[in-house]
């Protein structure tokens, strides 16, 4: 056996961005901006280290949470958040659907698609508390506002998955209903609603879920629901409620997770 | 799909009579639930504070035009706070999810039965607190300031990017690993050569997607003092500085608008 030779090119992974220039220049401005970043952050150690003590309280919160002392006000939220959820739900996406026919450019005439697409815009720039800290305003205290807040965000949510799932459906099944002499409605009623129902279906639950845990959070600017109790409980060092709370959020938002993945499977 | 002939001439119906009374069903069982929860929901309303709504907007509309834009100079400095709670957070995120998504991931997992029901666990338990509750629990334990706003945008992205990361590493393509095993190579390196080029593009879209989404909550986190625009907004919101808060909130979809622009071009350039 000789020795073998050396091959005489060497290979190398090709990298995710091809142009060194641009690679090399992207890790600079990274390594710039960690340390201008880091640098603007001031942090108050004495305080920090003061809180300590609460997290570590918060941790055995946690072990031990407290149902009891309460409950009241838990069962309270709870049942402001699933009604607010329920109904903002069932309103948004009956909304929804209107603007979503009228957003899909297969479907609506030029006037329309733009004043559609304008309105899911609206919608989704602005985060739910915004919107929440402004219906507070207009109707008072309460869930009202949550259910308009939640109602608002999941125009802008639906109406664009909607919209897009229209335009990329099967355009021959449409042709074949029109074919047939259908209007516009029948078009619509025949060719594209069995087309994406299971679709819209699966998305009006998995906004339930999104609207549940919004709803836990719009509570903090007064538009009721649980996170109204998180607020308090907090705000009062009550640790131990706080994670009583906490795991009832996440107990439901789970249980909304299975079953959701579940229905969603079960339409398709 | 069912047929059904009626003297003599077939009939084209879209279901069975059982499935129409299923689906009929279903429908009434929703009608009713949410017609029960509209009246749980509104018993304690004042419908005299619904009623004058229309003149509240409109009252509130008025306050809020012209915005002040001599406000403008005092929310630069909360906007790069912003930006850094956004992007800081981001990377903590990163860090952490990268390991957390291997061990969840089922090709990756060095225990099936044992880590990766705890990782899962790390991926659900983050999801399912909005970063704005984390912020609300790390301002009492941590003070008010960035440093909460960071760590509370990183602990509910790290579930958010550990989940999607992972399903990618279970979707990848087991020929390239194979190949790579094939030629003797160790552990690590199968990890450097067969998985890692495979999720690289979506490792990027998914930072990039969730910095995106981190933006948008970092300009609220302010709201329970974490730093940030949200900060001078509650502040202006409390005195009902109405044209203050009207330039906030064109600062904040100005920012919203930018960052949503850089990471569809970054994800249009990877894919």
């Amino acid at each position: 056996m000789t020795a073998i030779a050396a091959a005489p090119r060497q290979w190398r992974r090709p990298s995710l961005i091809a142009n060194p220039w641009l690679r090399w220049g992207l890790w600079l401005g990274l390594a710039v901006y960690l340390v201008i970043g880091i640098g603007a952050v001031e942090v108050n150690w004495q305080r920090a280290y003061e809180g300590l003590d609460r997290g570590w309280q918060f941790i055995l919160g946690f072990l031990k949470p407290d149902f009891t002392s309460r409950w009241g006000d838990i069962v309270v939220g709870m049942r402001e958040s699933l009604t607010m959820t329920v109904t903002s739900t069932v309103v948004g996406v009956l909304l929804s659907i209107p603007i979503g026919v009228g957003a899909a450019r297969n479907l609506a005439p030029a006037p329309v698609y733009l004043v559609c697409r304008s309105i899911i815009a609206l919608s989704r720039s602005f985060q739910e508390i915004i919107i929440a800290i402004l219906f507070v305003a207009m109707v008072g205290f309460g869930p009202l506002a949550g259910f308009l807040t939640l109602s608002f965000a999941t125009i802008g949510f639906i109406a664009k998955l909607l919209a897009e799932d229209i335009e990329d459906m099967d355009e021959s099944q449409a042709e074949a209903i029109r074919a047939t002499g259908a209007s516009w409605w029948q078009v619509v009623t025949w060719a594209v609603q069995p087309q994406v129902m299971p679709r819209l279906i699966g998305l009006s639950v998995y906004r339930f879920d999104i609207n549940f845990r919004e709803s836990a959070v719009i509570g903090i600017v007064g538009a009721g629901g649980i996170g109204a109790t998180l607020n308090t409980a907090i705000d009062r060092y009550e640790f131990d409620s706080a994670a009583a709370v906490l795991l009832l959020i996440i107990a439901i938002v789970m249980i909304c997770e299975y079953s959701s993945s579940y229905i969603r499977k079960w339409v398709q | 799909m069912a047929i059904t002939t009626l003297n003599d001439t077939k009939i084209w119906q879209r279901r069975t009579p059982p499935q129409q009374l299923l689906v009929w069903a279903g429908w009434l069982g929703l009608v009713a639930l949410f017609v029960l929860s509209w009246q749980v929901m509104t018993q304690d309303t004042i419908w005299l504070f619904v009623l004058d709504a229309p003149q509240q907007a409109a009252d509130i509309g008025r306050r809020m035009f012209p915005p002040r834009w001599e406000y403008m100079d005092r929310l630069w400095k909360p906007l790069w706070d912003t930006l850094n709670i956004a992007t800081l957070g981001t990377m903590l995120a990163v860090v952490v999810a990268v390991p957390v998504a291997f061990l969840a991931a089922r090709n990756t997992t060095p225990s099936i039965h044992f880590i990766r029901p705890v990782a899962l666990f790390v991926i659900v338990s983050s999801r399912s607190i909005n970063s704005l509750i984390w912020a609300l629990l790390l301002v009492s334990i941590l003070g008010p300031g960035l440093l909460a706003g960071i760590l509370s945008i990183a602990l509910r992205s790290i579930g958010f990017i550990a989940k999607l990361l992972y399903e990618a590493i279970e979707e990848i393509d087991e020929k390239q690993v194979e190949a790579i095993s094939a030629t003797g190579a160790s552990q690590a390196q199968v990890m450097a050569f067969g998985i890692v080029p495979q999720i690289l593009p979506a490792f990027a879209g998914i930072t990039v997607f969730r910095w995106d989404i981190n933006i948008r909550e970092s300009t609220v986190l302010g709201l329970v003092g974490a730093g940030g625009i949200g900060m001078q907004l509650m502040a202006s919101l409390n005195v009902l500085a109405w044209p203050q808060v009207t330039l906030i909130f064109l600062v904040i979809l100005g920012t919203v608008v930018v960052s949503e622009w850089v990471s569809a071009k970054v994800r249009h350039a990877i894919i």
